[in-house]
C-alpha cells in the first residue's frame, strides 16, 4: 500500500517537474504596483495639548470629550510597547545581547497583545502593518547575535516611532539619530533621557548621535 | 537499521507548485533577467513555493530536514507572495535581504554545499546588491 503510494508520489512528481520545465519560458511581466509609501504623520508632539482643559467642553460635545478620552487610551495600550522598547535600547545600549534577546521576546507578547480594533479604521491598516513588521525584527532579536539584534533595532525604531505617532504617548521621549549607523545612512532611536547613549555601537561609541526632537 | 528503511516510507509534503501568482516578485517588479535568474536560483528553493528538489530528497531524513528548512525559509520571506506584503515588510524584508547576502548568511553555506550553482561570486552578490538597494530607495 505505502508502496503504492510512493510511486503514486514519484510519478505525480515527474508530472510536475514536467509541467514546470514546459511553464519555465512562460515570462510575465508587469508594471510595479507598489503602492508610494505613505508619508507618516511625524509631528505628535501636541497630541497631549488640549486634554487639560475639557471640562467646557463636556455637555455641548461629546463626540469630542468621546475621542478625547480614546486617545488617553491609545497612548496607554503603546506604553508597554515603548517600555518593552525602551528595556530592549538599554540592553544594546550596554553590549548585552542576553538581556536584549530577553527583552526582544517581551516585546513580541505586548505587540500581540496590541489590539488596533478601537481605533479610527482609518488607522488601522497602518497600525496592523507596523505591529506586524515590529513583531517579525523582535522575534529575530529575541535569537539573533548582536549585530543583528542591531540591525533589527533599526527599522524596530522606525515602527515604534511611527506607531507613537497614531497612539501618541504619555511620556516624555527623545527622537536620536546616530549619522554613521547603517553605511553612514544613519539611524533613528527613542529614548527616555535626553543624554546621548547609543544602541548601535555601545560602548564602541556610547556618545554618538543628537537629539533630533523631544516628544512631550 | 530497521528503524532507517522504516522511515523511508514515512511521507513528507513536498513544496511543489508551477503556478506563478500575481503577487511574485518577479511580476510585480521590472526585473533584469540577470538578476532574476541569480535570485531564482539562489533563493527561490527555500523562499517560494516551489523547490527544485535533489535527488537525496528521497532519502530520509533527509527529506524532513529540507521540509523544515523549506517552511522556515517561506515562513521568514516568499518571493511568491511578495505583493501581498505591506510597503512597510517590503522595506524590512529588501533590508534583510541585503544584510543576508552582505554578510554572506544567505545563501545559506549547508545548501550550497550541494547547490554549488547557487552560491553568488562577489561580482554577483555586488549586481544583486546594487540592484536591491535600488528598489528599496524606490519604495
Amino acid at each position: 500500500m505505502k508502496k503504492v503510494r510512493i510511486s503514486i508520489g514519484i510519478l505525480a512528481i515527474a508530472v510536475i517537474a514536467v509541467s514546470a520545465t514546459s511553464c519555465k519560458d512562460t515570462k510575465k511581466e508587469g508594471n510595479s504596483t507598489d503602492g508610494v509609501q505613505s508619508e507618516h504623520m511625524d509631528d505628535n508632539g501636541h497630541m497631549g495639548d488640549g486634554m487639560d482643559d475639557h471640562s467646557d467642553l463636556d455637555h455641548d460635545n461629546m463626540q469630542s470629550s468621546e475621542s478625547m478620552m480614546s486617545t488617553n487610551e491609545h497612548s496607554m495600550m503603546s506604553s508597554k510597547i515603548v517600555g518593552d522598547y525602551l528595556e530592549l535600547k538599554n540592553a544594546l545600549v550596554a553590549d548585552d545581547k542576553e538581556a536584549a534577546a530577553k527583552a526582544g521576546g517581551t516585546m513580541v507578547a505586548s505587540l500581540n497583545d496590541f489590539d488596533t480594533s478601537s481605533f479610527p479604521s482609518g488607522h488601522q491598516e497602518e497600525l496592523k502593518d507596523i505591529i506586524e513588521d515590529a513583531k517579525e525584527h523582535a522575534e529575530h532579536i529575541e535569537k539573533s547575535p548582536i549585530d543583528h539584534q542591531r540591525e533589527h533595532f533599526d527599522v524596530l525604531s522606525k515602527d515604534v516611532i511611527d506607531l507613537i505617532a497614531i497612539t501618541g504617548t504619555e511620556q516624555t521621549l527623545y527622537q536620536d539619530f546616530c549619522p554613521m549607523y547603517n553605511n553612514n545612512k544613519g539611524a533613528q532611536w527613542l529614548s527616555a533621557t535626553e543624554e546621548i547613549k547609543n544602541p548601535y555601537y555601545g560602548s564602541k561609541m556610547m556618545s554618538c548621535g543628537s537629539v533630533q526632537k523631544q516628544i512631550n | 537499521m530497521v528503524a532507517l528503511v522504516g522511515i523511508q516510507f514515512m511521507p513528507t509534503d513536498r513544496n511543489q507548485s508551477d503556478f506563478i501568482p500575481k503577487t511574485d516578485f518577479m511580476v510585480v517588479n521590472e526585473v533584469p533577467k540577470n538578476i532574476e535568474n541569480i535570485i531564482k536560483t539562489s533563493c527561490y528553493d527555500c523562499h517560494s513555493n516551489n523547490t527544485d528538489y535533489p535527488w537525496y530528497n528521497k532519502v530520509q531524513p533527509v527529506a524532513w530536514y529540507l521540509e523544515d528548512h523549506v517552511e522556515h525559509g517561506k515562513e521568514e520571506l516568499n518571493f511568491n507572495e511578495w505583493d501581498s506584503y505591506s510597503s512597510r515588510r517590503k522595506n524590512s524584508k529588501l533590508k534583510s535581504i541585503i544584510s543576508q547576502i552582505e554578510d554572506d548568511e544567505m545563501p545559506l553555506a549547508s545548501y550550497t554545499l550541494i547547490h554549488r550553482d547557487a552560491r553568488l561570486s562577489d561580482t554577483e552578490k555586488k549586481i544583486v546588491l546594487d540592484w536591491v538597494s535600488k528598489l528599496k530607495d524606490s519604495l
